[in-house]
């Protein structure tokens, strides 16, 4: 299949990117740091290059979309297919986790110390 | 330095490979008031800008064609990076403060820290919205006041947290977004506040 570049806005577009997909689950947040365990392949889908060059360093989700120019949701779903083929690893946001709802004093000091030595 | 025009890499600035956390904090509030700028001060990469594409089912159920109706929108907002030391990567968010747009932050930004509302005071009706929801889903936040040069009225934070009728465990600065080390401030307010109420919650049995 010949692939159209890319061209956000264009659902038809969006829908090809993801082989008609259009809902994803929320796995990966938003700061999910991503990091590529392989290098591209020839015949892989252009996104998923891309996806692969970027994350050489961890790169987290929001910056691999506004990189892309993809919406969050195609590159969740991209990220997805890309896990779950073992090519990414996923570094998933301590913050989120906390149960009572408010994260612990110890991350929240290790905040405060970054941004006192801004 | 506190300088409003740093200079910001081109390329790209990759993360260190050490770096193991993000986390969020999200910027709200009405048209113009000053959240790239904000974002742009303290950020360590030139602001980036994103979509989201949001379905939302319609109401009720399409008898004749017996599908759902849906709604599409798209919403765009711009974040920033800062990180924090190896393994702690800071995201800031500039989202827009309308009512029309609270179903993105409800779904793109649940786990965040805490949020900042910036507020322009020759337009403080902008912000109640943010505020009432922030505290319905009960963010943590802080009041920032953009004191714009335009500005004659010299509010009072006192008088502008009446308008709004904050209650006085919100902590509110002032500051100037085009400043990095004012912004840095805010964001230590905002994470000071997050450490007292994290502080009352674990000695809290
Ligand atoms: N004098 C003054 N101007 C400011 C200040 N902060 C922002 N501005 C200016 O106000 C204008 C709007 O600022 P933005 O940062 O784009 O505001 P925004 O909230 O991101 O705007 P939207 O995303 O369009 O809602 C820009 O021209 C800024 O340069 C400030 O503290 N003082
Ligand atoms: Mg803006």
């Amino acid at each position: 299949m010949i692939r159209k570049p890319v061209d956000v806005g264009d659902p038809d577009r969006l829908y090809m990117v993801t082989d008609g997909r259009s809902e994803a689950d929320d796995t990966f947040d938003l700061v999910t740091l991503i990091v590529s365990e392989c290098e591209p392949t020839a015949g892989m889908q252009s996104e998923h290059v891309r996806i692969l060059e970027l994350c050489r360093h961890p790169t987290a989700l929001v910056e691999i979309a506004a990189e892309l120019k993809l919406p969050i949701t195609v590159v969740r779903i991209l990220l997805g297919d890309l896990h779950d083929m073992g090519k990414v690893s996923a570094r998933h946001p301590r913050a989120a986790e906390s149960v009572a709802g408010l994260p612990e004093t110890t991350l929240l000091q290790e905040v405060l110390d970054g941004l006192r030595h801004l | 330095m506190d300088s409003a025009t740093s200079e910001l890499p081109l390329q790209r600035t990759p993360l260190a490979d050490a770096a193991e956390t993000g986390l969020k904090i999200i910027v709200v509030g009405g048209f113009g008031v000053g959240k790239t700028t904000l974002v742009r001060s303290v950020s360590e990469i030139r602001p980036l800008n994103t979509e989201e594409v949001m379905t939302q089912a319609g109401e009720g159920i399409d008898e004749t064609a017996g599908v759902e109706r849906k709604t599409t929108t798209t919403v765009a907002f711009d974040f920033g990076r800062i990180s924090l030391n190896e393994q702690m990567v800071l995201y800031l968010f500039g989202a827009p403060g309308q009512e029309r747009f609270w179903f993105l932050w409800d779904r793109l930004f649940s786990g965040t820290l805490g949020a900042v509302v910036l507020v322009d005071t020759r337009r403080m009706a902008d912000s109640w919205y943010a505020i009432d929801r922030l505290e319905h889903h009960k963010t943590p936040f802080v009041v920032a006041v953009n004191r714009f040069d335009g500005d004659e009225s010299r509010f009072t934070l006192d008088e502008i947290r009446q308008a709004l009728a904050l209650g006085e465990h919100v902590p509110m600065i002032d500051c100037d977004a085009r400043v990095r080390g004012s912004v840095k401030e805010v964001l230590i307010a905002l994470v000071d506040h997050l450490y007292t109420l994290a502080m009352a919650q674990e000695r809290t049995p």
